[in-house]
């Protein structure tokens, strides 16, 4: 019975994205049928399976799910980490990722890691502008100077000369998002950046994130553990089935923007949360007894 | 007892003193404690004695088996006062003491092949190690060469060296090279090796093509590892100096102590023996001055300057 509703949601988001798809802005992200199967040693793993999603420009998708249900896979095919084995990727209609098609990552798809991947060995300032040196979009005085003000904006400015391993968890992912997004990326794929983090810091973060998301409106494909976060957050969520990762739902999240904190316990937030909630627990709870029959 | 037992007992006191000083120094940089009391808390601190005990402790066992111990073995063995006496004498009975210019001869003899062979191996192991751990093909080449030849010992090396050079030195420098190289070589790769995989996505991300991967990925992520393994690789150069210089040499501190071994000159043994562990010393503390230099990105992140930002 759900099923067949969540099929309809989809169809109709389908029908959305086509309709928009005449308007210039960029960053839209087609994802068709996209199945990967991992082949070690002769054993099948089929990690996603026929995943179809529709991502407009500038929309802010979670996506959320137990471990091991391949978000991080879909991540990696999309950042060009990884090949896929059926299925394609459009990247505003233009062929991003099929069997056959060598994966190649870019300054267009920038992701932020779970752990952190700010380099060690260079200063704030100088991993900012990492991106438009290398690629010769700009000189090194020029990403300086926005460099500082993208810096400055987060409260970030004094701790350019520093070292990553300084900074607090927050105030890295913070610096990590900048330095992603000073390469103006159509999209940005964050991989659980906030995960591990305590509760204030994440709820600072958040703030932080949704700033910037307001200022500069790119297309981001968010992988989270936490609904809450997942529907605070996001456009569209989509919750994802445990192995083979299948997309179980997507639930459009029509709350107004700029969001605030004070929105987590208007009835609304809690409607959404309860309506995804029993599919995500439902599909944890499976991965869970998978788990253990896999030990047994 | 006279004033020979005493002066090393000294040197020795004020030679730990000074590196626990500058410990402490280091901290105090940091936390703006005046001098005269950073000097007291270097003297009260437990650790300081403790290492004190272990040198006395040390030097008196030695002394104490070759004077009153019942050990037939430790008898014919100079103790610390005779090599002490001789060391620091004007007119040395062996022949070599801080006084006479073969001492220095002999040290710069050593120093002179170590350091040569150390630069050797590490202008060609380290791009080497690099080079294994940059590419797939390379390392699948030479990684069983490498791990075929590397336990094959250094004395092993010396006759066909010795065949393959053209004379006795670069024979010596040759075998010394080699251990150092294997060293250098293994540590860059496994340096390489241990570079979280999410940097090169990150650089990928960014759009860094694969010199620049080398450039700000590669090496930087490696460079760690390449100065402990710079350590271990002096290290290891010495201690088949020394070996090959005992075999196939006519200066040097290994030749210095196989000639007083040969010419009943056991208290030039000892002499030659400290020498070497204070120069040994002293070249690993230049190597981690240098990568300390090299590396604030680490000192930092160690802790060194006790210094977080938090929101």
């Amino acid at each position: 019975m759900r099923n067949n509703g969540d099929e309809k949601v989809i169809k109709e988001n389908t029908n959305i994205a086509l309709d928009n798809s005449h308007i210039t802005k960029k960053g839209a992200l087609s994802i068709c049928n996209v199945t990967k199967i991992y082949d070690p040693e002769g054993v099948h793993v089929i990690a996603l399976e026929d995943c179809s999603l529709d991502i407009k420009a500038g929309e802010f998708v979670a996506v959320v799910g137990p471990s091991g249900c391949g978000k991080t896979t879909l991540l990696n095919i999309i950042a060009g980490f990884d090949s896929l084995t059926h299925g394609e990727i459009y990247l505003d209609n233009e062929l991003l990722a099929a069997p056959g098609v060598k994966p190649k990552p870019g300054p267009d798809r920038v992701v932020v890691f779970q752990h952190g991947a700010l380099f060690p060995w260079k200063t704030v300032l100088d991993n900012v502008i990492y991106g438009p040196v290398i690629q010769k979009k700009m000189s090194r005085d020029e990403a300086i100077e926005i460099a500082r003000d993208k810096l400055s904006r987060l409260g970030l400015k004094e701790i350019e000369n520093v070292y990553p391993g300084q900074l607090s968890s927050g105030m890295q992912r913070r610096v990590e998002i900048v330095r992603a997004l000073i390469n103006n990326p159509l999209v940005l794929l964050l991989d659980e950046p906030f995960r591990g983090m305590d509760s204030v810091t994440k709820s600072a973060s958040h703030e932080a994130l949704l700033e910037l998301y307001d200022i500069f409106h790119k297309t981001i494909y968010f992988i989270t553990h936490d609904l809450e976060e997942a529907i605070f957050l996001s456009d569209t969520v989509v919750v994802m089935t445990t192995r083979p990762g299948k997309i179980r739902m997507t639930i459009k999240v029509d709350l107004p923007r700029p969001r605030d904190y004070r929105m987590l316990s208007t009835p609304r937030f809690l409607e959404l949360k309860e309506t995804a909630k029993d599919a995500v627990h439902e599909e944890a709870l499976k991965a869970f007894q998978r788990g253990e029959r896999e030990l047994a | 007892m006279n004033i020979y037992f005493v002066l090393p007992l000294f040197v020795i006191l004020s030679f730990i003193f000074f590196i626990f000083y500058r410990q402490q120094k280091r901290l105090a940089h940091y936390s703006g404690i005046s001098t005269l009391s950073q000097i007291k808390k270097t003297l009260t601190s437990q650790r300081f004695w403790l290492v004190i005990l272990g040198f006395v402790l040390t030097i008196g066992f030695w002394y104490a088996a070759v004077y009153w111990l019942p050990f037939d073995a430790f008898h014919r063995l100079p103790g610390p006062d005779e090599v002490v006496i001789e060391w620091l004498s004007r007119d040395p009975y062996y022949g070599i003491s801080i006084y006479t210019k073969e001492y220095y001869v002999h040290i710069l003899y050593s120093t002179y092949r170590a350091t040569v062979s150390f630069l050797l191996a590490t202008i060609l192991g380290v791009p080497f190690g690099l080079l294994m751990g940059w590419s797939r093909r390379f390392y699948e080449y030479s990684f069983p060469l490498v791990e075929m030849i590397r336990p094959i010992p250094p004395l092993a090396w010396v006759p066909l060296s010795i065949l393959m050079l053209p004379g006795v030195e670069p024979a010596v420098i040759f075998v010394t090279f080699l251990v150092a190289f294997f060293v250098t070589t293994l540590n860059t790769l496994l340096g390489v090796q241990s570079i979280d995989q999410a940097y090169f996505r990150a650089a990928l991300c960014l759009g860094a093509s694969s010199k620049e991967i080398l450039y700000d990925v590669v090496i930087p992520g490696s460079l760690p590892y390449i100065f402990t393994g710079l350590q271990i690789s002096m290290g290891a150069a010495w201690f088949s100096l020394v070996a090959g210089e005992m075999i196939a040499a006519q200066y040097g501190l290994g030749y210095l102590i196989w000639q007083g071994y040969s010419l009943v000159k056991y208290p030039t043994i000892i002499i030659g023996m400290v020498t070497l562990g204070f120069i040994g010393y002293g070249s690993s503390a230049v190597i981690r001055y240098v990568g300390k230099r090299l590396m604030a990105w680490r000192e930092q992140e160690l802790g060194g300057l006790g210094v977080t930002y938090e929101e």
